[in-house]
């Protein structure tokens, strides 16, 4: 992947990669709708140089490709409701190591904004994908 | 097509009709659209709140740029709503910060910022006004009047008065506003993120100057909206069409988080003034209300949002002898317009907090004086409805006590650092007044060879629209859910099925769709869809709105049947107090709400866990800090949305008590969950012994609010 050092991962992959899966909700950080994994880790993009992704392992909610065990979760429990912030918000649940506690759940999801569900339900979410893992 | 027990799709939580596109990204969004030859479009807007418009400097070379103004609008430059006052581009005069002025469109983003920070634009300055108590400009003024208030007085052995004010609140869907605007067939075409694509096209036909047929709106995968982009996008989608129609080629619109907060539309504050006869033993005899709304610099809805506050005003209570007298008035700020609750989170807020003082001031229990005044069926509310059979204010009240354990923790935490606080709430579904009859909303249901498809204007956006609707088609014409398909809200293909607000949306159009679904079954009268369709040809049914027989409303004095009908709701709250910080954290909402029938209790559910926490923000977090007519606070940096650490637990339960005229005995659901969290909590922190009457309940405000011994 080639592309200016200091634009944006977010508009790089939207705009170079075609991966519009990932949102752009604020473009200063607060609000995750942007957030990838890089090497794992969840990052927001609108806050990455391209430069600084150079060799890493950049994913994004397409990169799931639909048979993560939480992309099934958030339909079933109404995690996702307008949708904008669900890529981000799956990837940073992803994250989250199993056997979390709630507590932990909430301050790994604590840079992720959802505007609609009040958060309930996306813990309903996650707690189902882990039953579903762990059977 | 034979219905069996086992594929109803009603009361189930049937897969979401779009939720595999939303969790793997395929979901397409205005800002993932682009067109061949593109442009991309900014706004420029005045820097000042008052005064007219004296010279532009571009500061750039013209070359490339596509450059538009109000002389550049081919029809009438305004955006065409309930009055025809708002320029969609400024003329001479300025009346509010970040009024637009000129277009600029560019293909390359970069520059077109670089040019947009070379504008100026010189201005002979007026002296704004902020203040709506100092206006001298009336939008609209309303009127309730039921018996006799002196009487009411005289009956009374004790007047409790209280004023109670309620700040601007920011919807921020996180999707911001977007559109692109595309020339096509002599006309435009505009696709974006929008609530009411109806709205849009007719403000463009005006705008414009164009025919019904030249004008396409389509609605785009929408990240939210909550009356944000109910009137708005009208707006927006006009700035792109002019740029669309002078360049000729397609233009995008996409606003920042910035342009977003700065620029568009808020929930309107207010100031609201109660005056209540109460006898010793908490009798409710008269009731007196003045509600003064800031609608800013424009008319936008403010007139509609004020009759839904005015009608909320006295709560869910009863009460012979009232008077209601409410004002929206101009100011020299943006213009304020829908949000979630429209009016009834202003009016509701004082009139829960001002019954918890009323129990304060008599020292009697606040649920016993609710349980002794609340409306039971029967009753008439301020505008004399009568009200029906599904009137369940005792009984979310009396659920939400019990399954919250409201009065043994209101003395367990008496003295400590946690509070309770309760708050009883309704909210009529649907348009008010006589607004279903004029709006005359259409749905139509095609027969496909395998089932059908749902024709409506109505959007989804993110409250489950195309699911709830599928789920009624489905299980009155007796086939499967997945045999449901759903057009997208393209104005060329759907009727207009009204706007997609006023929690009307599954009773109203939902109930237009059940009567289309049962013409088509008896049309059908047993033969398969494809044997209808080789016989016949095609099928499309189409029906209008028909009001259930003796529904009457008088818009000139206000009385009649304000709603079809009202959801029930009771909310109770704890909270913790940081006894040095004085910051409140919620702990726990007990959130009970009768909505007649849960047509997918999951996305019920949803919608009140979700109105909850944006209420939670409302009251606490969520400040619009106005300076000079600006909102100085404009990022998500410093305008406080709940997050995962805000937001408390949310216990919901659902009752249900069926509207007769509903679909499946459906109500609305959509806004009433923003009606009772602000005035639980601050009925909570008021446990806390601090006499707060204004939200946000900043630890700022907290701090300098009296304490209740010392203001009683």
């Amino acid at each position: 992947m080639q592309a200016p050092p200091m634009k944006r991962l977010l508009d790089v992959l939207r705009e170079e990669c075609g991966l519009t899966g990932t949102k752009e909700g604020c473009g200063e950080g607060e609000c995750g709708a942007c957030t990838v994994l890089l090497d794992g880790m969840p990052v927001n993009s609108c806050l990455i140089p391209f430069a600084q992704a150079q060799g890493s392992v950049v994913t994004t909610i397409e990169g799931l490709e639909g048979r993560h065990p939480l992309q099934d979760a958030f339909v079933v429990e109404g995690g996702a409701q307008c949708g904008i912030c669900t890529p981000g918000m799956i990837l940073a649940a992803a994250a989250i190591p199993r056997g979390a506690t709630l507590d932990e759940i909430r301050l790994g999801l604590a840079g992720n904004i959802c505007r609609c569900t009040g958060y309930t339900s996306i813990y309903r979410a996650i707690e189902k994908a882990r039953s579903r893992r762990h059977r | 097509m034979g219905a069996t027990e086992k594929s109803r799709a009603v009361g189930r939580n049937v897969p979401r009709k779009e939720g595999l596109d939303k969790v793997t990204g395929a979901a397409k969004y205005v800002d993932d659209l682009t067109f061949p030859g593109m442009l991309h479009g900014r706004t420029i807007r005045s820097t000042i709140a008052a005064g007219e418009i004296e010279n532009i400097h571009l500061g750039f070379a013209r070359k490339g740029f596509t450059i538009a103004d109000c002389r550049d609008v081919p029809g009438r430059n305004v955006v065409a709503l309930i009055e025809l006052d708002q320029p969609c581009l400024a003329e001479r005069r300025v009346r509010h910060f970040a009024e637009p002025i000129l277009l600029l469109a560019h293909e390359d983003r970069e520059r077109l910022l670089e040019a947009e920070s070379l504008v100026a634009i010189d201005y002979r300055e007026e002296t704004p006004i902020y203040d709506p108590e100092k206006s001298d400009h009336c939008f609209k003024e309303i009127r309730i009047e039921k018996g006799d208030l002196a009487r009411g007085f005289a009956e009374a052995d004790v007047v409790v008065e209280g004023e109670y004010r309620v700040g601007l609140q920011e919807q921020l869907y996180i999707e911001p506003n977007g559109v692109i605007a595309v020339p096509e067939n002599g006309g435009i075409t505009v696709y974006g993120s929008l609530q009411c694509p109806y709205y849009v096209h007719r403000a463009l036909r005006v705008l414009l100057g164009l025919s019904d047929d030249k004008v396409r709106v389509v609605q785009t995968e929408t990240g939210g909206g909550f009356g944000g982009k109910e009137e708005y996008p009208s707006m927006i989608a006009g700035h792109a069409a002019i740029l669309a129609w002078k360049s000729r080629r397609p233009v995008k619109l996409v606003y920042d988080r910035v342009e977003d907060m700065v620029a568009t539309t808020k929930r309107h504050p207010g100031v609201i003034r109660h005056s209540t006869g109460v006898t010793r033993d908490g009798t409710l005899t008269a009731i007196k209300i003045d509600v003064l709304l800031d609608g800013g610099a424009y008319m936008t809805l403010s007139p509609v949002v004020l009759s839904r506050g005015v009608i909320h005003a006295t709560g869910p209570y009863r009460c012979d002898h009232v008077r209601i007298q409410g004002r929206v008035v101009a100011t020299n700020t943006p213009p304020n317009g829908a949000f979630r609750g429209f009016g009834a989170p202003q009016t509701q807020f004082a009139a829960e907090v001002h019954m918890e003082r009323i129990a304060e001031t008599l020292g009697i229990d606040s649920v016993r004086l609710r349980e002794k005044n609340a409306f039971r069926p029967g009753d008439t509310t301020s505008t004399g409805q009568k009200l029906g059979r599904d009137t369940s204010a005792l009984r979310v009240l009396r659920e939400a006590v019990s399954r919250s354990d409201f009065r043994a923790k209101r003395r367990a935490y008496r003295g400590t650092n946690r509070g309770i606080g309760l708050a009883l709430f309704f909210h009529g579904s649907g348009f008010t007044g006589g607004g279903e009859v004029k709006l005359a909303s259409k749905a139509s249901l095609e027969l496909t060879e395998t089932g059908a498809r749902i024709l409506v204007a109505s959007t989804e956006i993110g409250q489950g629209t195309r699911t709830m609707h599928a789920q009624i088609v489905a299980d009155t014409l007796g086939i499967p859910y997945d045999a449901v398909e759903v057009a997208a809200a393209d104005t060329a293909r759907v009727p207009d099925s009204g706007p997609t607000v006023a929690s009307r949306t599954c009773m109203v159009v939902g109930k237009i769709l059940e009567r289309c679904a049962q013409e088509m079954r008896r049309e059908l009268g047993g033969r398969s869809a494809q044997d209808y369709l080789a016989e016949r040809g095609s099928l499309v049914v189409t029906k209008e709105y028909s009001g259930p027989d003796g529904l009457y409303w008088d818009d000139e004095t206000y009385r009649g049947d304000a709603y079809g009908a009202f959801g029930w709701g009771c909310d109770v709250i704890e909270v913790e107090r940081d006894p040095e910080t004085w910051q409140i954290r919620p702990t726990r909402v007990t959130a009970v709400c009768e909505i007649g029938k849960a047509i997918h209790p999951v996305l019920a559910r949803g919608q009140i866990e979700g109105g909850t926490a944006q209420a939670v923000g409302y009251a606490l977090l969520e400040e619009v800090a106005m300076r000079d007519g600006r909102m100085a606070n404009a990022q998500l940096t410093n305008y406080l949305v709940p997050t995962t650490l805000d937001t408390p637990e949310i216990d919901v339960t659902i009752l249900e008590n069926p509207y007769e005229h509903g679909p499946f005995g459906a109500k609305g659901v959509g806004e009433m969950p923003i009606d009772g969290p602000a005035p639980a909590i601050v009925n909570a922190i008021r446990s806390l012994g601090v006499d707060v009457r204004s939200i946000p309940a900043t630890p700022e405000r907290i701090l300098e609010a009296p304490s209740l011994s010392a203001s009683r």
